[in-house]
């Protein structure tokens, strides 16, 4: 099977006039048509600049790929021109964003702003988009749809304009789903029932998904394979079984450690000590380093190596690469 | 909708009632005794005590406020102390050339001012911007009555484009008479607008809509325009009220400077003639015109903005 | 930071700093630097263009216009400070007053504020300078009523953030009282933003004399303004356009040095104002 997406070496930066902030360091992505990849760190780990810098939407000014590649079809897209991405944004690479509210525009009609969608990328006559459009808000469980279209987004709640985006990020069938944090602004239980939603139109659409959460259940929920990201670096990679089953890097343990399971409430939950350091320039060593508890001398000085655990299974780390020795 | 324009004209009716109450207590209040104001210090206190009985200064305060607001109810400004002209009439003549001026710098000013402010933040720290941030300092720094002085001295008098003063006869000369006027007040007022659109537009273009806008695969004229623009005109709807209104003041000394009649003309002259009951009379349609630019920006912004619809 | 790195950081600001200087030197001394009396008439001498004898030329009534508008510098310079800082005296007196009480004052003050503000402040001066008549006093009455409601917005919206302040709540439970309190803790912060405005105020009381001047509601003729200078000059357009030029730059070259000198001190002082 060919890989849809493929992500090597990704490096963002923001370059300020007087200090460069490295915000995504040295990132690999693989993601096949119609798989699922889930990205899942704590805030400020490079998750959302790294999925902008695919759409090749990074803020700007400062914002840039420093170095990498991304190739989406065999195309490396970071070698398109910019007035080439505006076709492939929305047609064959969608995305949607953490918060609802502000993500739609406030004086346009729900239903117009789907329809742009469709308008921009398919030649198509006014009756049918409109036909469209419906079918679309119906296959996300939007109750009387034809109404709803006509509202603006304020006169939604959280989960129905979650779902509007959603149908707006999928009503040209694009081929590639990025889905930044969709849920978190949300409450739990509207939560469950649009990562239900995303599960299931991923397998009557066959859209390949990239999830980012900074919630492990999200992610055990949605995601065949995972990427666990710190500090702009990945730090252990794996198919969901095995990262939960046997997770190896000290991260990925202590973000497991970290959620609550129902049967044993007795237990302390364990938190990872100290708190995210804000991305700034390149420096070596592992970012996790200072909060780490298996953290040695030689942690901080130099980039811990790849260490391959098995089918798909890496994690970066000196721990990791003393034990396997 | 309708709902919301209902609302916001029953709001604009206490307003009304204090900004006409403004005029009204600020003509017998402030220390100036308006019969010395009006018949000079040589004025014996026959003549004065004779000139507050024809105004009905001589009766209670409160009593010439029902009698005043009664007037204003019935359109009865009274007549011109000058010239025995109904004072209702002197509006009714000046009105539509003051409304004029101001609708046409209005959209001279906007016209010139969205456009180069929309330049300005897509195309910052570049000549548009430097264009912009130019001509927003001449618009803060060179009062509008040198300005139009010295277009009338350059291009009416020098260059012989423009005709030096009047009104015209015909539309088309009419309008040809208002070109000067119009451009003077409409150029300071591009300055202000482009500044506010430069603004509110750098704001809009960072907001997550916008993003979503891009994410979409819009092309950036349609991000800017369709997405961006539409919100940023919120804030500039609301800066065009204080616009119009600066306008409005400002067109006293324009019309002055070309020579045209309006609601600017007729108070400076009653003012120079101290023919105090059209200053009265002026004054408060002067007022009432704020409150109608105030509620018209105002539900400009609500059909902006569903947001603001109830 | 030493002084000569500030001025070399901000030349703009360093350069409108002098400007202004200069401009209170010559309102200082205007009658020694004037070549000629500003009101003396002379028929022989009328609507002369600029020359070495009279730099800026001459008007309808043959006045030398550069000791005009040197003279004219007085009238714009002080009635252009001194009714800002009224108003800002003023405003920030009903604004302190509004945000530290609250309550029914506050709505009336509040209210008083929005209702003023409505008004552009050519149209307010005009109000009170018809019922107040001409005069000096009368004028700077007219422009500090004009700004007044501006000064007033700020103070009140300072106090109000100080207000909510827990030492305030402290200081009152300790017996301090509330002239103290106002003293002490609300006015320091109060003047601050006050302070940055006032200098872009200025410039804009300066626009607003010289307008009113126009008008014949400020600075009565034959005293000179640059306002009325440029009103006599209109009446006399076929003669001489150079009065109005040369009244119109040195009311251009002040405003303007006002706003970049305010800009300048609002930088400097780094404080975000929602003007
Ligand atoms: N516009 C910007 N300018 C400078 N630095 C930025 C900018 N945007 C993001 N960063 C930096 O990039 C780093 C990564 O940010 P990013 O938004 O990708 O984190 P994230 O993993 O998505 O976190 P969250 O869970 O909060 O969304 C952060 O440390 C942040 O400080
Ligand atoms: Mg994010």
């Amino acid at each position: 099977m060919t890989p849809l997406l493929q992500v090597r070496d990704l490096v963002v930066e923001f370059r300020f006039r007087r200090a460069t902030i490295r915000a995504v360091d040295g990132l690999d992505l693989d993601l096949d048509a119609s798989g699922t990849l889930g990205i899942v760190g704590e805030s400020g780990s490079g998750k959302s600049m790294a999925s902008l810098a695919i759409m090749r939407l990074l803020p700007q000014p400062a914002g840039r790929v420093a170095q990498g590649s991304i190739i989406f079809e065999g195309r490396d897209l970071l070698a398109l021109k910019a007035s080439a991405m505006p076709a492939i944004r929305g047609r064959d690479i969608a995305m949607i964003f953490q918060e609802p509210m502000s993500a739609l525009n406030p004086v346009m009609r729900v239903g117009d702003q789907i329809t742009e969608a469709l308008h921009l990328h398919e030649r198509i006559g006014s009756a049918q988009a409109h036909a469209r459009v419906m079918e679309m808000l119906e296959l996300v469980g939007i109750p009387a749809p034809a109404e709803r279209a006509y509202a603006y987004s304020h006169q939604l709640s959280g989960g129905m304009r979650q779902r509007v985006m959603i149908a707006m990020a999928l009503i040209c069938r694009p081929k590639l789903l990025i889905a930044d944090e969709p849920t978190t602004a949300l409450d739990v239980t509207i939560q469950s029932q649009v990562l239900d939603l995303l599960k299931r139109l991923r397998r009557t659409l066959g859209t390949a998904t990239l999830i980012i959460s900074h919630d492990m259940g999200v992610i055990a929920d949605v995601a065949e394979r995972v990427v666990v990201m710190y500090g702009g670096r990945v730090m252990e990679t794996a198919d969901r079984a095995t990262l939960f089953r046997d997770p190896r890097h000290p991260y990925t343990r202590g973000l497991l450690a970290a959620i609550p399971r129902l049967r044993d409430h007795r237990r302390r939950l364990h938190q990872i000590p100290g708190s995210v350091r804000p991305a700034g320039p390149p420096r070596p060593g592992c970012p996790f380093a200072p909060r780490c508890d298996l953290a040695r001398p030689v942690c901080a000085e130099q980039d811990p190596p790849r260490i391959v655990l098995g089918e798909g299974h890496i994690a970066a780390c000196w721990a990791v690469a003393e034990a396997v020795s | 909708m309708l709902r919301t324009i209902g609302q916001r004209l029953a709001d604009s009716v206490p307003t009304l009632l204090l900004v006409v109450t403004l005029v009204f207590l600020a003509l017998r209040l402030l220390p100036g005794d308006p019969a010395l104001v009006a018949l000079g210090e040589n004025a014996t206190p026959d003549q004065l005590d004779l000139f507050r009985h024809r105004m009905g200064l001589d009766i209670p305060l409160w009593r010439q406020y029902l009698v005043f607001l009664k007037d204003l109810a019935t359109l009865n400004f009274g007549t011109s102390f000058m010239n025995q002209i109904p004072i209702l009439d002197l509006l009714a003549a000046s009105l539509p050339y003051t409304l004029a001026l101001t609708a046409a710098a209005t959209a001279v000013g906007v016209a010139l001012g969205v456009p180069l402010g929309v330049l300005a933040a897509t195309r910052r720290g570049r000549t548009a911007d430097t264009v912009a941030r130019l001509l927003a300092l001449l618009g803060f720094t060179v009062p509008d009555f040198y300005l139009a002085a010295l277009l009338l001295i350059w291009l009416a008098l020098g260059w012989g484009w423009f005709p030096i003063n009047g009104l015209g006869e015909s539309l088309p000369d009419q309008l040809y008479h208002l070109v000067l006027p119009a451009v003077t007040l409409g150029v300071v007022k591009a300055a202000f607008i482009s500044r506010l659109t430069r603004s509110a537009l750098l704001d809009v273009l960072g907001r997550d809509y916008v993003r979503t806008a891009w994410a979409k695969g819009a092309q950036a004229g349609r991000v800017i325009y369709r997405h961006a623009l539409r919100n940023a005109l919120l804030p500039v709807a609301t800066g065009l009220s204080v616009s119009i209104l600066s306008t409005l003041s400002g067109s006293v000394a324009i019309e002055l400077i070309f020579g045209r009649p309006g609601l600017g003309s007729l108070l400076i002259g009653a003012i120079e003639t101290r023919d105090y009951p059209v200053i009265q009379a002026d004054l408060v349609v002067f007022a009432v015109l704020v409150v109608a630019v105030n509620l018209a920006m105002d539900l400009l912004a609500v059909a902006i903005d569903p947001r603001l619809r109830t | 930071m030493t002084a000569t790195a500030v001025l070399l950081r901000r030349p703009v600001g360093t350069l409108a700093a002098i400007v202004l200087v200069l401009l209170v030197l010559v309102a200082i001394f205007a009658p020694a630097l004037s070549p000629y009396d500003p009101l003396t008439q002379s028929v022989m001498q009328a609507n002369l263009a600029p020359s070495a004898a009279h730099w800026f030329g001459t008007d309808q009534f043959g006045r030398d216009v550069f000791s005009r508008v040197l003279t004219g510098t007085r009238s714009s310079l002080l009635l252009g400070t001194i009714s800002p800082a009224i108003a800002a005296i003023a405003g920030c007196a009903l604004g302190i007053l509004g945000g530290y009480f609250g309550g029914v004052t506050d709505r009336v003050v509040g209210r008083a504020i929005d209702l003023l503000l409505c008004f552009p402040e050519l149209l307010l001066g005009i109000l009170v300078s018809a019922a107040l008549g001409p005069g000096f006093w009368e004028l700077v009455a007219a422009l500090g009523l004009a700004f007044l409601p501006r000064f007033a917005r700020i103070a009140r919206a300072s106090t109000l953030s100080v207000r909510r302040e827990p030492y305030i709540e402290a200081s009152l439970s300790v017996g301090c009282r509330h002239a103290l309190v106002i003293w002490r803790h609300v006015l320091p912060n109060v003047s601050g933003p006050i302070m940055v405005v006032l200098t872009l105020w200025v410039a804009t009381a300066i626009r607003l004399e010289a307008t009113l001047s126009f008008l014949g509601l400020g600075t009565q003729a034959p005293a000179p303004s640059w306002g009325n200078i440029i009103r006599d000059g209109l009446n006399n357009l076929f003669g001489s356009p150079w009065p109005i030029i040369s009244a119109g730059i040195a009311i251009s070259v002040t405003v303007l040095a006002f706003n970049l000198f305010g800009d300048a001190v609002r930088d400097l002082l780094d404080v975000e104002l929602d003007e």
